[in-house]
């Protein structure tokens, strides 16, 4: 993956260069160790600062949401089944895009790698497989499999779903995976212990909403946590507003979420919110068959009614 | 001032002496981070730390605080009518706060604290509060404070500062209110030669800052020019517009006032806000001034980087904690932001050629 961004560069130059989009999102290099920070290119000048590497977590299809140019857009296997969210949902044409899928082996967990080494983090390098870490006093070698976001450990879409052209050959997907383990264990809490895990989960959440305006399914005009005619919840730190807030996002992601993980990338807290959507994930695939993002041909879960839809909750 | 030797036996001594009149504050560990809060009795400040993830700037400025209650059950006399709510202004103190966090408080006063207004509830906070100080010996490399305005020893806004001299501390009195908490600590060793020490110290923690930034040209840049420079669009384009670089900043303080009702008890509260949040400038109306994320963006970095400078001449509304560059989720970094719009020309400014 690490090699892509040449090939990236040459694919943006040249779409800029024929005026097929008239812009290009992507990634320039970061700051800080392990970040990336999103960008677009609108000129083939600008085309160099454009980087690819382990550090490309936050979910592209984010910044397609209402534009109005032709664009081309790196596409990894999640973002590009958020694309295909986008446009079932009518956020963006398929016309209006060109695709340029990126197989992926996986995104590195920032929080992760810094909690394994002590002392701050001054510098990383990665090769195909490993990420090397230096710190003031020392190097670590990591093997990328190790530390990689949990999302990305469990991915079973790794190759995009919808593409206009490849930057590289697909990779391998990964098989025998076990998406649910941790969500199976919260789901044999009694209520008491459920309730106390949640508390847990939740009590850090200082409501900046970064995992909310990470998430490309998260693109409502006004959200209910800022509608203030009448307004739906308190803004406090209170406890029940917080979980509110939530848990309600969480179900209005139910049947479209891909987990991309960008909302607990986000996180400046590390509050692992990817439980609550991916409890809704496994519910969809059990009762509905259904998997987010995999088709423009098909309406989403909760979008549709089919015969066969479980119907014993209702009394 | 007074100078103080401080053994760390001592030290332990004195807090424990200290929190019979004192609410004591400081930072602790838990689970990956550092917070700061208060010490239930018996438990001791873990100074052993970089910089915490939020900074002490809700022990006078809380995210949520009530402000008034009420009732609106009529069968009660005082029905509707507000009443003050019970804060505890008792004198408490918070210790091992950093230099750049304190002179932040200052900075933040500077908005509470004025000729015309005064914010009662920040005031009384800030009133009943001792700033104990722990120079910083260790910024990371995303630390800016040297050309901030601030650096590792300054002392602007503390009534004690204090260094670590491995088995002991070395303390700085400037206050009243300092000398009176070193008295009830019990810290009265004094130490008259050990000056240099701090001046030495201070000058090994300024030659360990790797990161600067430059902000000798924001004053005299025009304001609109600036304010319709090219590059904002692609400063804003990673932007989420949450609020984390706001919460996380010591110098952020705005504020939503909120009445919040249940049953028939009712309450008028303050909570934090963000210029980053669509709803902030939202009128009554409907319009909103700041309707896109590109306007929100600029606003925080203008009021950072431009207004309050142009307004206060105290430079600029940032201490170089790094706590917004190294939470930002899209690495959105002030350092380069304040990079473009110090180096801004606009494009029509006659440049001299030599």
């Amino acid at each position: 993956m690490s090699g892509y961004t040449e090939k990236m560069r040459e694919i943006a130059g040249r779409l800029l260069g024929d005026c097929s989009v008239q812009m290009v999102i992507g990634f320039r290099k970061g700051t800080l160790p392990m970040m990336n920070e999103p960008c677009f290119v609108t000129n083939p000048e600008q085309v160099p600062s454009l980087v690819w590497d382990s550090n490309c977590g936050i979910n592209l299809a984010n910044y397609l949401t209402n534009r109005k140019e032709k664009i081309a857009v790196f596409a990894k296997g999640c973002d590009s089944r958020n694309i295909v969210n986008h446009i079932v949902e009518n956020k963006i044409k398929r016309d209006q895009l060109h695709i340029v899928g990126v197989p992926c082996t996986g995104m590195i967990d920032k929080r992760k790698i810094t909690g394994m080494v002590n002392g701050e983090i001054l510098e990383t390098t990665e090769t195909e497989d490993t990420i090397k870490v230096r710190t003031a006093e020392a190097e670590t070698l990591f093997d990328k499999r190790e530390v990689l976001q949990q999302n990305c450990a469990l991915c079973i879409h790794r190759n995009p779903v919808i593409f206009d052209e490849m930057v590289a050959d697909p990779v391998a997907e990964q098989t025998d995976i076990d998406r649910y383990a941790d969500v199976r264990k919260i789901e044999e809490m009694d209520s008491k212990e459920k309730w106390q895990f949640f508390d847990d989960l939740l009590s850090p959440c200082i409501r900046c909403y970064a995992c909310r305006n990470a998430c490309p399914l998260c693109y409502c005009p006004t959200c209910f946590v800022d509608e203030s005619k009448p307004q739906w919840v308190g803004k406090g730190q209170d406890p029940i507003d917080v979980r509110t807030f939530h848990f309600l996002r969480a179900y209005h992601c139910a049947g479209r979420c891909t987990d991309c993980g960008a909302c607990q990338r986000a996180c400046p807290v590390g509050i692992d919110m990817r439980l609550l959507t991916r409890k809704l994930e496994k519910d969809c695939q059990e009762q509905f068959g259904w998997e987010a993002g995999l088709s423009l041909d098909q309406r989403p879960a909760l979008d549709v009614y089919q015969t066969n839809d479980p119907g014993d909750f209702i009394k | 001032m007074t100078l103080l030797t401080i053994d760390k036996d001592h030290w332990t001594q004195g807090l424990a002496a200290a929190a019979d009149h004192y609410r004591l504050f400081g930072p602790v560990k838990e689970k990956d981070q550092h917070q700061f809060k208060a010490l239930e009795k018996g438990r001791l400040p873990d100074l052993d730390l970089v910089n915490t993830r939020l900074s002490p700037k809700d022990l006078v400025f809380p995210q949520s605080e009530i402000m008034l209650t009420y009732s609106l059950d009529e069968s009660r006399e005082d029905h509707h009518i507000m009443k003050e709510a019970h804060t505890d202004h008792a004198p408490r103190a918070v210790v091992g706060m950093r230099p750049c966090d304190a002179r932040a408080i200052q900075l933040v006063k500077l908005n509470f604290d004025t000729p015309d207004v005064k914010d009662p509830y920040w005031l009384k906070a800030y009133e009943a509060t001792t700033f104990i100080g722990m120079a910083c010996d260790t910024p990371l490399s995303t630390c800016f404070c040297t050309s901030a305005g601030c650096g590792p020893y300054n002392a602007e806004g503390l009534d004690i500062l204090m260094m670590d001299r491995g088995e002991t501390y070395l303390a700085k009195i400037f206050t009243e209110k300092g000398k009176a908490f070193a008295d009830t600590a019990g810290w009265n060793q004094a130490t008259p030669e050990a000056a240099e020490a701090f001046v030495a110290a201070k000058e090994a923690a300024e030659a360990k800052m790797v990161s600067t930034i430059s902000t000798d040209n924001l004053a005299d840049t025009d304001l609109l020019d600036l304010h319709g420079a090219p590059f904002w669009d692609d400063i804003a384009f990673a932007c989420l517009n949450c609020g984390t670089c706001t919460f996380t900043c010591p110098t952020c303080w705005c504020f939503d006032i909120q009445d919040e009702v249940q049953g028939k008890s009712g309450v008028r509260m303050k909570n934090w806000d963000s210029c980053m949040f669509p709803i902030f400038t939202v009128h009554t109306t409907g319009h909103n001034p700041r309707d896109t994320k590109t306007q929100r963006v600029r606003q925080r970095f203008m009021h950072k980087l431009k207004y309050f400078v142009d307004k206060y001449q105290t430079g600029i509304m940032c201490v170089g904690c790094g706590r917004c560059v190294r939470q930002c989720p899209v690495n959105i970094d002030i350092r380069r932001v304040c990079e473009l719009m110090n180096s801004f020309k606009p494009a029509d400014a006659c440049v001299a050629q030599g």
